[in-house]
């Protein structure tokens, strides 16, 4: 299937132009720095010891506060591998002229689109999975915490990670690769202070603030999917803390994301998709 | 089966305020090879884009094999080597080809035993396991035509296929362009190498602003009712013998041990031979002076640059 030989061809580029390895080796360099500081911090910094149901409630709260930092720090990492693998990709081909014989195949111009994007998907999943695994290993062998609701969690993180890779496989089709990295960087840099913003309007009860934030993650939702994800995986006593306006982690979850931010995302990926595939049928090349 | 490969009318591109094609209109023979030349920014590779279907014109009509331009069942049946031939170079030689071949949905059989013959064809069987990236711009070339015939195709497009390539890889391709004429295929070639066209096509067209400005067969490249220059070696050329020439010649001069003479008609050699031979010079040569590809390019194209 031809769809299938584009998306081989862009598993076999991850791997030839070392992006893979790029991504892992910096990766595991994060998870190593990450086990080292989450170790010191479960040790060396006067928390109560296990035992007494008391103090497993603050070591709790703790551990989910900096676990909750790791998992945006993976976020953040498979966001930029997704986003750095899926800038050049069309632009890129074309820029160079390698294009020229995959779209001169007998292949749907629509179908080498969605090859590219089902081999990003599918190495972001991959790449997400290994992180996060990783995480999820450290944290429970130095502290026994472990994340609730995971696996929704990191669907939804997941989920995330692929819509900004859509938008910027949207760009590319029509933009030059450094035009695409720009784009897509700024509208990441607005939707983390749009959510910024709104969680600082939560805490003070200000809705023309909070607005904002909901606007801004209208334009891009990624921050909105991540704090979905982030109020997913935080123990129902940071969800009820959430509620009643106290921060319950570092990316400060109050103003909860509701579930048709989800819904949004969606429709919001499959516009860009057909973006994407529309604005590159159209396109000479 | 349609009597043409390529038949386009008035096809045209425009971008934003510049036209690159005017409007070609242009008949390739099925199974010919046809040459198309012009100076650079003529529209040449526009054209072709057009053709291939990587460029939509802004205005015209084409059929590829008779079928309208686009046709996905078409393209099965075409193959295609681009100007700059830049590919993946991340891949291995055999891979290359396996996964183009794959984009022709080529049956794996099938593909295995197309790669090998033509990496053997190509000269690169000893290469199939190297990446592209470590390949000579001339082994890019080669690679790069073995692509364009993964799937024997019925009609190809070699966009410079030379422009790499040393004497011995330009003769491989002439080799090759040969074989595909025996089988059938139409081969349109874009070149600036004149003599390339001229010994490989059979036809050429001539562009020029993104129109064609005439089409030559090149078997028969002394055009009707022009003046030919002949040069005949021959001793025991007495005066009035060359003033005897004056019959068919409309000029006649002495150009070293050449005499040189000027006729309107090709039949009046045998006579002219004859006449020679009969009033005892001894002829060692005539031979017609063939108006050269190149100088029939700057007659029609002219020499002025378009740039």
């Amino acid at each position: 299937m031809r769809l299938l030989t584009i998306t081989r061809l862009t598993f076999l580029e991850a791997a030839r132009r070392k992006i893979a390895l790029a991504a892992l080796l910096l990766g595991v360099a994060f998870l190593v720095l990450y086990a080292t500081g989450f170790y010191f911090i479960a040790t060396e910094t006067g928390l109560p010891g296990e035992g007494l149901q008391s103090s497993q409630l603050i070591r709790n709260q703790v551990f989910g506060f900096f676990t909750n930092a790791g998992m945006y720090a993976v976020n953040f990492l498979t966001i930029a591998m997704g986003a750095l693998v899926s800038a050049d990709t069309l632009a890129g081909e074309i820029g160079s002229g390698t294009i020229q014989t995959l779209a001169t195949k007998p292949a749907r111009r629509a179908e080498i689109v969605l090859g590219k994007w089902l081999g990003f998907a599918l190495l972001i999943g991959a790449y997400l999975a290994f992180m996060f695994s990783g995480l999820m290993l450290i944290v429970y062998s130095i502290a026994r915490y472990s994340v609730p609701n995971v696996f929704l969690g990191v669907a939804l993180i997941y989920f995330e990670c692929v819509l900004i890779m859509t938008l910027t496989l949207a760009c590319s089709s029509r933009f030059s690769t450094l035009a695409t990295g720009g784009i897509v960087f700024g509208m990441y840099g607005l939707a983390f202070i749009g959510g910024f913003v709104e969680q600082v309007g939560a805490i003070f009860r200000n809705q023309g603030v909070v607005n904002v934030g909901i606007i801004s993650s209208l334009i891009l939702p990624s921050e909105a999917l991540f704090r979905r994800a982030a109020y997913e995986m935080t123990s129902p006593l940071g969800q009820a803390a959430a509620a009643v306006g106290m921060p319950s982690g570092p990316m400060l979850v109050i103003s909860i994301p509701s579930p048709m931010m989800i819904v949004y995302g969606a429709f919001y990926l499959l516009v860009m998709l057909g973006i994407a595939i529309w604005v590159f049928q159209r396109r000479d090349l | 089966m349609p009597s043409f490969a390529i038949e386009t009318h008035h096809l045209r591109k425009e971008f934003d305020d510049n036209i690159a094609v005017r409007g070609l209109t242009l008949e390739v023979k099925q199974g010919e090879v046809f040459g198309f030349l012009g100076p650079n920014g003529a529209g040449k590779t526009t054209s072709i884009k057009m053709l291939l279907g990587l460029v939509s014109p802004t205005a015209g009509q084409a059929q590829l094999l008779g079928a309208p331009l686009g046709d996905r069942a078409t393209r099965a049946r075409m193959g295609f080597l681009p100007e700059h031939f830049r590919f993946h170079d991340w891949l291995k030689a055999g891979e290359f080809l396996t996964l183009h071949g794959q984009l022709y949905d080529m049956a794996t059989d099938r593909l295995r035993r197309r790669v090998t013959e033509l990496l053997e064809l190509v000269g690169l069987a000893p290469f199939r396991e190297k990446q592209l990236h470590t390949f000579s711009k001339g082994m890019l070339q080669r690679v790069g035509l073995a692509q364009a015939l993964l799937n024997e195709p019925a009609l190809v497009f070699l966009d410079e296929p030379t422009s790499g390539l040393d004497p011995v890889g330009r003769r491989l391709v002439r080799d090759i362009i040969r074989d595909l004429r025996a089988q059938g295929t139409t081969v349109f070639l874009n070149s600036h190498l004149l003599s390339e066209i001229e010994i490989t096509c059979d036809r050429v067209a001539f562009i020029k602003h993104g129109e064609v400005v005439q089409v030559s067969d090149l078997n028969t490249l002394i055009a009707e009712g022009e003046a030919t220059s002949v040069a005949i070696r021959a001793t025991g050329l007495t005066p009035e013998i060359i003033a005897g020439l004056s019959q068919w010649s409309q000029e006649t001069r002495l150009d070293g041990p050449q005499l040189m003479l000027t006729i309107t008609d090709e039949a009046a050699l045998p006579t002219l031979t004859r006449y020679l031979v009969e009033r005892g010079a001894q002829v060692y040569s005539v031979i017609p002076q063939k108006l050269s590809l190149e100088d029939l390019f700057i007659r029609i194209v002219g020499t002025e640059g378009v740039l």
